[in-house]
């Protein structure tokens, strides 16, 4: 039965990730706006546009630059940087560790205050405390990264000077972007906690628990949060790629050297290889998470894959 | 009620602002050397920028960008997506599966993603944000319009509907919108803050207006590089912005539970 769900699951990621290698390629080469003219200026010869156009294979039919870019695809070739020359694969091999771990990073952040926040919450339902940490929580999904990051670097690394600046320098260099990347995160985590822990505080083991005497701290913590963790975990996955997209502007703020300032350098410099295969590059693993998510809550709790789900 | 009222009246304010922003008489433009980075004041209003131009000026301006891009978006991304939705769900057979395809590739990038990557490749330009931003937007509307149909459109009055002959647009406008124009309608306004934090997310890469026009997010963008000189610069928008999306999300949850309870007594009565 498992294997049956795996199998289907990933058939149709398969056939989103062709969609997205579609769009990506139509989208961005059926709206205004010329590379080669973008590239050389409005003044340019028309022979030395020519010679670029013909260099870069955007003189041929749409059709055909679309199957030679799917027959590179297949071979894990996303062509050559206009701006470095490099091969695209190597700049964002070189990218991605910096971006794993800012991911990471983010996310151990938004599990340390959405706990806590989350358990509060739930544990004096309905009181001040109740009412204050779903104020934090808005606050949390309110406040863009672009404006965060910056306060955070005005109050942490130019008044106080705990931290650097920017850049990516140690563990130190590491603190601002989680924390600029993670809050978003922090806020919905902590109100999925709420509802979870609000939904087990009620089940016959918590009076157990409590009827033979455990201390309530134990009772919320090692019977209360460890079953109402279980979805939550789950649905974490489903939360990264927001992570991912956040990281495109969280990296620009801080010059972090990942994929997501890489977009945003080549759509500055007119990069447009490198933009595609980046783009691609995030909604294929943000289609992968998705899929192992499933799976994962598949394999948790079977009443996902028996029941009617598609 | 207070949930309810100091949100609405933020919006509301900050609409009338923008609104009436181009009529006003600012000059978000006009350069004063002598009051460079110089900071806000009782005086002075919100202080000045990095080109000696009035932040509370620019600030209002602002307001007019924002709200303008936040109503195009998803006044555009409602109708185009709703009538998709719509239509496929009411059509059933192969245009809802085309339809339900299409939204899973649009639901495979995260987020601000593919809008980021649309705005560079077309270029900078208020239009060009509206456009790259709607093509993003227009998803979540339809797939809500989509399971909403599909959930009424069994409903007695609609089969009555179609057995003494109405043709299907006139169902679907006279019958099926109706019904489920509530939950489109909190979409919507969840819809406008993330609109708004978009079209500054964009204007913060340099991928909204053109300077010399003003964004909170172009504002916020120009500030970073003066942030230990003049603050102001980077605070007074991010504020604004803040309070704007905030309002908008709590306006949100107000109306989600409202018209919730207002869909369950309808549900209890048959």
């Amino acid at each position: 039965m498992f294997i049956r769900f795996l199998i289907s699951r990933v058939l149709t990621a398969l056939a989103v990730v062709f969609g997205v290698v579609c769009l990506v390629f139509f989208l961005l080469h059926l709206v205004p706006g010329d590379p080669v003219e973008v590239m050389l200026g409005e003044s340019a010869r028309p022979a030395d546009r020519a010679a670029l156009q013909q260099a870069l294979g955007l003189d041929l039919p749409l059709h055909v630059q679309f199957g030679h870019y799917l027959a590179n695809l297949s071979q894990f070739d996303l062509g050559t940087s206009f701006y470095s020359k490099r091969p695209i694969r190597d700049l964002l091999l070189e990218r991605l560790p910096a971006t794993v771990e800012l991911g990471m990073a983010a996310l151990l952040v938004a599990l340390l205050l959405a706990i806590p926040l989350g358990i509060l919450a739930a544990v004096k339902k309905e009181t001040a405390w109740d009412i204050g940490a779903t104020g934090v929580a808005l606050f949390g999904v309110s406040i863009p990264n672009f404006w965060m990051g910056p306060m955070l670097i005005l109050v942490g690394a130019l008044w106080l000077g705990w931290f650097p600046v920017s850049g990516r320098e140690g563990i130190a260099s590491l603190v601002l972007p989680a924390l600029t990347l993670g809050t978003a995160l922090a806020a919905i985590l902590s109100r999925m906690i709420r509802s979870a822990l609000l939904e087990v505080l009620n089940e016959d083991f918590m009076r157990t628990a409590r009827g033979k005497g455990l201390a309530e701290r134990t009772v919320i913590l090692r019977h209360g949060l460890r079953n109402a963790l279980l979805p939550v975990i789950t649905l974490v996955g489903l939360q990264l790629g927001a992570l991912l997209s956040g990281a495109v502007i969280t990296e620009t703020v801080f010059s972090w050297p990942g994929i997501g300032s890489l977009v945003v350098e080549a759509i500055h410099r007119r990069d447009y290889p490198v933009v595609q295969a980046t783009v691609l590059c995030i909604s294929v693993s943000y289609v992968a998470l998705n899929v192992l998510t499933d799976l994962a809550y598949a394999r948790i709790d079977p009443r996902v894959r028996l029941g009617s789900r598609p | 009620m207070i949930r309810l009222w100091i949100p609405l009246g933020v919006i509301l304010l900050w609409a009338l602002v923008a609104l009436l922003a181009p009529v006003l008489p600012l000059s978000p433009n006009a350069i004063d050397l002598p009051h460079i980075l110089k900071p806000g004041s009782l005086h002075e209003g919100l202080g000045y920028d990095d080109l000696g131009r009035p932040v509370f000026d620019r600030l209002l301006v602002g307001a007019h960008t924002s709200f303008l891009v936040a109503f195009a978006v998803v006044s555009l991304s409602l109708i185009i997506g709703s009538l998709l939705g719509t239509i496929g769900a009411y059509a059933g057979g192969w245009i809802d599966m085309v339809l339900v395809r299409v939204i899973d590739v649009f639901l495979a990038f995260p987020g601000i993603l593919l809008a980021i990557a649309l705005a560079g490749v077309m270029g900078p330009g208020i239009e060009n944000v509206v456009i790259a931003l709607s093509v993003v937007s227009w998803v979540g509307y339809a797939r809500l319009a989509r399971a909403q149909v599909l959930s009424v459109k069994e409903r007695d009055h609609i089969r009555a509907a179609v057995a003494i002959g109405i043709p299907p647009p006139q169902i679907i406008a006279r019958h099926l919108l109706p019904l489920i124009s509530a939950p489109l309608i909190v979409e919507a306004s969840f819809g406008m803050a993330s609109v708004v934090i978009g079209e500054a997310g964009l204007s913060y890469l340099g991928l909204g207006v053109q300077p010399p026009a003003a964004s909170w997010g172009s504002m916020i963008r120009d500030g970073t590089r003066y942030m230990l000189v003049a603050p102001h610069m980077v605070v007074a928008p991010g504020l604004a912005l803040m309070g704007v999306v905030l309002s908008m999300n709590l306006l949100g949850d107000r109306l989600r539970d409202w018209l919730d309870v207002k869909n369950r007594s309808v549900k209890e009565t048959p």
